[in-house]
């Protein structure tokens, strides 16, 4: 991802400094092109975000009627979770499903390949994988400055539900792990949609990915719930770290020890996927052949 | 349209005027058997995307069967049950697979008609436009899940030990229709409103939100904020009848029944039909073509 742009000669310092601020000057015209970009549809993304919150209401309900029901047999806690920690949980896995979901990524990928648009990245002296990231970082920071006034409204209308802020220390880690999510769910994407270098249609593949992600990511219920056997097989996989993980980070269900290995964890699942986008890369640019103009 | 059309339904020749009612049951079966054709064409595509729709429908009844290790019952003392749920999920799914199968692509192709100008062909076709735009396209591979619903309903009245009467068998299916011209009725009136907006992405992100809310038995709407929600989705925007009534009449027994917001619920299927059908009327007049 660091040689963007390669123009200059790079033998000695001057030439490499040249070097490195052409990098930065086309990183920073990237990002800039694709702000200005994303802020055209500043109005929709403001109503759709708050509309997103929407299933949130009947989340309420629906385990409101259940930890009620829980309770007439004196029980107060599922999993762990007690009413106001379950509601609090879908709310903060919304806070990661924002940074961690890439809408359109992988099918996106995958039509430029199928469509020979990807050309333009053999051509040009812009490394795709870079370019789609800071285009992402781009989308996401406008999506943050747009949506952080229907997020903070609706954080304070159900400010009840959590425990309140956590220890620094957590709140550093639950900023790693969102940052990490981030590029845990651009590097998963990314690495699905260069499987179009291999199967020009993936978009079935696609589905089944975005199966089980909404499941076993903890984007529907928390992953505790799991019985045995599942949580073992979904502990073997990165989807957590895209929705649960941050959450419960957050709530204080992982802590000390377990939460040092989990960011560790998180870590190392985004240097091999970084590793592996890089691989899958320069392989399907191998096989590749584009024809006609 | 421009102020003076050259060509509308009143200068038409007779030969073009609308035949008579029975044209429309041939009309969608041409078209059913047309986007049958299509679906064959590509065949594993078609078994692909049934397979697909059918393990979103496992997901979810595995989200279920969870919630169920915790709990035996949606909200104490509804009488919601592990298998009344799954009665309640049977019937959900019924519905939804036949909207998605029959209005669902063509909604979507709606806004797309008003965008490009084509909704001007469909104007000029001696037809009544709505049910030339509501139905030109079915998605068969979307019916996967009514099997799969069928087994459902079965296992869970088996497990339930239960028979229902045969007025309730008689009049679930009724409901169910009920319960689709509830859907369509709110999707045809979402989609007319492409003809003022222009583009209506959220407005389908909008249908999808709100009939979020009948995915669930009504009792769980409940307390001070949630009485005047169902309150609301019960009699402003009927929603939440559209599952719980045929739900309800299938998984309880005869003396368990709500007979009054079963009989409301026929009003509101007719009154939205009406409602929805005036609404697209009124959006047909102010287009203005986009093509030429």
């Amino acid at each position: 991802m660091c040689s963007l742009a390669s123009t200059a000669d790079s033998t000695g310092v001057r030439p490499l400094m040249r070097e490195w601020r052409a990098v930065i000057a086309t990183w920073w015209t990237i990002l800039r092109i694709c702000l200005e970009e994303r802020l055209v549809y500043r109005g929709d993304f403001a109503l759709g975000t708050l509309m997103r919150f929407l299933p949130i209401v009947t989340q309420i309900f629906l385990w409101g009627a259940i930890f009620q029901n829980a309770a007439v047999s004196g029980v107060s806690t599922i999993s762990g979770y007690t009413y106001e920690d379950m509601i609090a949980y879908y709310l903060l896995t919304m806070v990661s499903r924002a940074f961690s979901s890439m809408p359109s990524l992988a099918g996106g990928i995958a039509r430029q390949i199928r469509s020979g648009e990807v050309k333009k990245f053999l051509i040009q002296p812009v490394d795709m994988i870079g370019f789609l990231l800071l285009s992402r970082v781009a989308h996401k920071l406008v999506y943050y400055a747009v949506a952080a006034g229907p997020f903070a409204l609706v954080f304070f209308l159900c400010r009840a539900y959590f425990p309140g802020w956590p220890e620094p220390l957590v709140m550093a880690a639950f900023l790693a792990s969102l940052v990490m999510a981030f590029l845990l769910g651009f590097f998963l994407e990314a690495l699905m949609g260069m499987i179009g270098f291999w199967f020009l249609e993936v978009s079935s593949l696609l589905f089944v990915y975005m199966l089980f992600t909404f499941f076993f990511s903890g984007h529907m219920f928390p992953i505790d719930m799991l019985p045995g056997g599942w949580k073992t097989v979904v502990d073997a996989t990165p989807l957590q770290y895209l929705a649960y993980f941050p959450a419960a980070v957050f709530l204080g269900k992982i802590q000390g020890r377990e939460l040092a290995i989990g960011l560790a964890i998180e870590l190392g699942w985004v240097l091999l996927l970084v590793t592996a986008c890089r691989f899958a890369w320069r392989r399907g640019v191998a096989r590749y052949s584009g024809f006609g103009g | 349209m421009a102020e003076q059309p050259v060509f509308s339904k009143a200068t038409a020749p007779a030969a073009l005027q609308p035949a008579s009612l029975w044209m429309y049951p041939r009309v969608f079966a041409t078209f059913a058997r047309n986007s049958l054709v299509r679906d064959m064409t590509f065949r594993w595509n078609f078994v692909i995307e049934s397979l697909s729709s059918l393990s979103w429908m496992l997901m979810n009844l595995g989200f279920y069967v969870l919630i169920f290790r915790f709990t035996d019952e949606i909200g104490a003392g509804t009488g919601w049950g592990k298998y009344q749920f799954f009665i309640f999920l049977a019937t959900t799914t019924f519905i939804n697979s036949v909207v998605q199968a029959f209005f669902m692509p063509n909604a979507e192709e709606f806004s797309e008609l008003v965008r490009t100008g084509g909704l001007d062909f469909a104007m000029l076709k001696p037809i009544d436009t709505q049910f030339l735009i509501s139905l030109q396209k079915v998605d068969w591979s979307s019916l996967s899940n009514f099997g799969f619903s069928g087994c459902l309903l079965v296992y869970s009245l088996i497990r339930l030990d239960y028979l229902p009467s045969v007025l309730q068998m008689v009049l679930y299916p009724g409901y169910l229709l009920c319960g689709v011209a509830l859907m369509y009725s709110l999707m045809i009136a979402l989609a007319a409103t492409s003809v003022w907006l222009g583009q209506n992405q959220t407005l389908y992100d909008f249908w999808f939100y709100i009939t979020n809310f009948s995915r669930y038995p009504m009792e769980i709407y409940r307390g001070p904020y949630g009485d005047p929600l169902r309150q609301v989705f019960t009699f402003v925007v009927p929603v939440l009848v559209v599952v719980n009534v045929p739900a309800r009449l299938l998984a309880k027994p005869l003396d368990e029944q709500n007979w009054p917001l079963a009989g409301f619920a026929i009003v509101a299927a007719a009154g939205s039909l009406i409602v929805s059908r005036w609404i697209f009327q009124r959006a047909m007049l102010q287009y203005r073509s986009a093509s030429s």
